[in-house]
């Protein structure tokens, strides 16, 4: 019963309800006297709103209400708030036009809500949603986030006339330039990071129900964060007391960040059901999800690395413009500055960097936190440059990120940043033997002989996960702390109930949570449930991103489970008249040291919860203890990833050879988990560099809507992988955990354009590399 | 106009009044609450409805209600022992950690059974081109393939 289950492969709690359909997402909860939402949304980029008539709406069948952005203006609704604030390079804050949750009076990207159908059925909510008749007076627009800071550009919001947010800056731009200036040799690349589609199968959907007797809401979300939601909601949007709303994001179908946000139709869905006195249910379609889920990364970058003879990296230079879309949306403001700037060391010794970032917005979707959120992008910056680099140099592309590795720690990078642990010459060791790098040159012949071209790339990767210590984040402009909330309601016959602020869409928590729960309890893990995903259940919470959960949830639940333990242990020294210092606990036991003289974890539990022989002039009954935990610093996983591709010169298709991923994620709970969480990255990774781009043409039409135009991998576009791990344990978290669930998203663009414009030869390559991308590539070199 | 469609869903005679475009999807999620079939797209791509349909598995979006009229279904939630023992397919799936956030995983499981009924000992590449239709943004497909592997040899060797 005691097996050690830190390390265990046990398989998941969760899957017996998802594998018999038992799993409750929220379109599956149908409430009585249930309606349905349908919006009606922009078909222009960028127009005035001149007239909404929505009369023949209204008499549709089963139509119960029509609303408009007057409504919501009438019943004075706040606009959707940004939680960072950025403070310009000359002080000044961004610029945070309103985001209202319906139109108001111009509409400035394709599929914005400009008004909301609710019906007795969806089927009559969409057909009279067809019937809502918009006046537009077109507006010219812009998409591409350099072109709309070029003089004359379409002016997208009054208070940001040159559409700029912000202009923000990190590191020592002086001594930068002084590295440059002396440097041997630099090397220089301007690229686009592509603008991606988080794509979560399951699409948003939000139920909201009110109840006139309580005067209280209850929201049914796919979110990843349901108490972010809820405060996010009712005290900057709709003024509604807290405790008066309940915030349910049950089964979630994968999120990747694009749950993370509080979304219009959140709102409106809210404030209709008190309108109507019914519940409202709205569900994304596919085509909606497309336009108006938040998108991720879009960067327009210029990067710079300056060396000396001997390959030592002198200095970075980094410049990016970076489309944040029409609006801010939730976190948009950190993720180009905040989540990448500060990663821009790498694994690396670099004693200069400097990073400018420009804001932008444009006529597109809002762009926030997708898989890696920053991270992709500055690993993207580093490793391209490095192993450009290393060719231009002649050297070894490992050998130059040897030459350049932090091997002390703690380490105070250039740019913000300290690493706390970390063995990036373990992870490349590892990862070239699995990858077998001796034998590549043979299979490189064999590739060429039969009219193949052949390559290799690396990306060694670093991010900072565990967000964050409230106080730094603060500093940096966040708008909230960054805890972690568990509580554990020990049962009087020993089984628990362990409550959770963090929130599992996908990874796992009941099983890793359990796992860790157990094993500090010495229970088995049958005993062990894990709650999540509901504001009236979870004492608090900040949520599910950034690879945070295990490292900042994880570590507030050993906390309250050092406190069970420490109450445990007072109510079994009373119970076996010793003293408390006497009292150890291991495996399940209370024990006087030295002796047999012990209770059992559920004897202690049922003492606390039939306090007969119980001290209760020193103790209260019960045990049930909570934690709330700030993490001290941010967790860095770091590993190396090889990648080796064969290309088709014929037709510019690339076939994924073999994929070596080592990561060093600190201590492993559950491997089988966490391989599972590289497998997906990998491929959401594979997806950007090979397959995936969202693209809108000049006016603001998206030309990637749908599964049959935006290409995310499917099972044939992708190969198995060899993952492995080394094991350097976070030196400030008890269980020693840094996270894992975007490590592959992060370094997987890298390493697969550094394979191919090995096999073809060429410097560079813009993602993704489709097939005709490298044909034409092949046949301009 | 409304219809009245009969089938028999999961061993059940079922039937209902519904409008005439009615999907199978809708049928059997809104009216027959049986929420296990999922809908993750509205363009027939992603798989995520799947059902079996005498015998095939078929997207049941991109089927009018109507047009199964008379027809024998299986939805995910028929797919277990009567006493809740989960299929060799399942089962697989749960072992090789074939699935995440289980989204996807009821038309993943309802191909690969329609799947491994015709091809018992399937490679890799059969199993990946068989997965064509069926999208999963979690699993990078590694562990599925593994899983539909081991299924398929749990469903053979059951026989």
């Amino acid at each position: 019963m005691n097996a050690p289950l830190i390390g265990a492969r046990i398989p998941r709690k969760e899957d017996y309800r998802f594998l018999t359909g038992a799993g409750q997402y929220t379109d599956d909860v149908t409430l009585p006297g249930q309606t349905y939402a349908v919006f009606v949304r922009s078909p222009h980029a960028h127009a005035r709103i001149k007239a909404i008539r929505t009369e023949r709406a209204r008499r549709a069948p089963g139509v119960l209400a029509v609303y408009t952005g007057e409504d919501i203006a009438a019943a004075k609704l706040g606009t959707l708030p940004c939680g960072w604030l950025i403070t310009d390079v000359n002080g000044q804050p961004m610029k945070e036009p309103p985001y209202p949750v319906l139109a108001q009076g111009k509409v400035r990207f394709v599929g914005e809500r400009v008004a909301v159908v609710v019906a007795e059925t969806a089927a009559q909510a969409r057909d009279a949603a067809e019937l809502v008749e918009v006046d537009y007076e077109p507006l010219a627009a812009v998409t591409d986030a350099t072109k709309a800071r070029a003089p004359g550009a379409p002016v997208i919001h009054d208070i940001a006339p040159d559409n700029t947010c912000y202009v923000w800056a990190l590191g020592d731009k002086a001594a930068v330039d002084a590295a440059f200036a002396k440097a041997a040799h630099v090397t220089r690349l301007e690229f686009v990071n592509n603008r991606l589609v988080p794509n979560a199968i399951e699409p948003r959907a939000a139920n909201a129900v009110y109840s006139r007797a309580e005067d209280s809401y209850t929201l049914y979300v796919a979110n990843q964060n349901p108490h972010v939601e809820r405060l996010l909601m009712t005290a900057f949007v709709m003024g509604l007391p807290e405790h008066k709303v309940r915030v349910v994001a049950p089964d979630v179908g994968g999120g990747f960040g694009s749950k993370i946000y509080l979304y219009a139709e959140d709102v409106v869905v809210t404030w209709a059901a008190k309108q109507l006195n019914r519940p409202v249910k709205w569900t994304a379609e596919r085509s909606e999800s497309y336009l108006s889920d938040a998108h991720g990364r879009d960067h327009h970058t210029v990067a710079e690395l300056a060396l000396d003879r001997d390959g030592k990296f002198l200095a970075l230079r980094v410049r990016t413009t970076a489309n944040l879309g029409a609006y801010l949306s939730t976190f948009a403001s950190c993720i180009p500055t905040i989540l990448y700037a500060t990663l821009l060391a790498g694994q690396y010794t670099t004693p200069a960097i400097h990073c400018e970032v420009t804001a932008v917005f444009t006529n597109t979707a809002p762009v926030d936190a997708y898989r890696g959120a920053g991270r992709p992008e500055a690993t993207y910056v580093v490793e391209r440059l490095v192993e450009t680099a290393a060719r231009e140099l002649k050297m070894d592309p490992a050998e130059i990120r040897r030459r350049n590795f932090i091997t002390q720690f703690p380490y105070q990078t250039p740019v913000a940043l300290v690493y706390d642990t970390g063995n990036y010459h373990a992870t490349l060791e590892k990862a070239q033997k699995l990858a077998d790098v001796a034998g590549f040159a043979a299979r490189r012949k064999a590739s060429e002989a039969k009219g193949r071209r052949r390559g290799l790339g690396y990306a060694c990767y670093i991010e900072a996960c565990g967000i964050a210590p409230s106080a730094v984040a603060g500093s940096l402009g966040a708008r909230a702390g960054l805890f972690e909330a568990g509580e554990i309601r020990v049962h009087p016959t020993g089984t628990v109930t362990v409550f959770t602020g963090s929130h599992s869409h996908g990874q796992g928590h009941e099983t890793t949570f359990a796992q860790v729960v157990a094993d500090r309890l010495g229970i088995p893990i049958e005993n062990v449930d894990i709650v999540h995903g509901d504001t009236s259940k979870v004492l608090f919470g900040m949520g599910t991103y950034g690879s945070r959960s295990i490292a900042v949830g994880g570590t507030a639940i050993m906390k309250a489970l050092d406190k069970v333990i420490a109450k445990g242990r007072r109510i079994a020294a009373h119970l076996l008249e010793a003293s408390e210092a006497d009292i150890e606990y291991e495996r399940g036991v209370f024990r006087v040291k030295g002796t047999d003289r012990q209770k059992t974890f559920g004897e202690v539990a049922f003492a606390a919860y039939v306090p007969h022989n119980y001290p209760l002039d020193k103790l209260e009954p019960g045990l049930n203890e909570n934690a709330f935990y700030d993490p001290t610093n941010f967790t860095f996983p770091a590993g190396t990833y090889i990648c080796e591709v064969e290309v088709d010169p014929e037709t510019g298709k690339v076939t994924i050879e073999r994929w070596t991923a080592v990561d060093d994620f600190g201590k492993v709970i559950n491997p089988m988990i966490v391989e599972g969480q590289v497998h997906g990255g990998l491929v959401q990774g594979i997806g950007q560099a090979l397959t995936e781009v969202c693209r809108y043409d000049a006016s603001g039409q998206l030309l990637t809507g749908s599964f049959l135009d935006y290409c995310i991998p499917r099972a044939d576009d992708v190969p198995s992988f060899v993952v492995d791990t080394c094991e350097t344990p976070c030196t400030h978290n008890p269980l020693g955990v840094k996270g894992c669930g975007e490590a592959g998203a992060i370094g997987a663009p890298a390493a697969l354009i550094n394979a191919i414009t090995d096999a073809l030869g060429v410097k560079d390559l813009p993602m993704p590399a489709t097939p005709e991308t490298v044909w034409r590539a092949l046949r301009t070199h | 106009m409304a219809v009245r469609v009969s089938m028999k869903v999961n061993g059940k005679a079922v039937s209902g009044e519904m409008e005439e475009r009615t999907l199978l999807v809708t049928f059997i999620r809104e009216h027959l609450r049986l929420t296990g079939t999922h809908v993750g797209c509205d363009t027939a791509q992603c798989g995520a409805c799947t059902v079996i349909m005498n015998g095939r598995a078929v997207k049941s979006c991109s089927i009018l209600a109507m047009q199964a009229e008379g027809a024998d279904i299986t939805t995910i939630e028929g797919v277990a022992a009567p006493d809740g023992t989960l299929h060799p397919m399942q089962a697989a799936f749960k072992e090789h950690h074939g699935l995440q956030c289980g989204f996807c995983t009821p038309g993943m499981v309802m191909n690969a059974i329609d799947f491994a009924r015709r091809n018992p000992n399937p490679t890799e590449q059969e199993i990946r081109e068989a997965l064509e239709g069926n999208l999963c943004r979690c699993t990078g497909y590694h562990n599925i393939v593994k899983s539909i592997a081991a299924g398929a040899r749990a469903m053979a060797a059951a026989k």
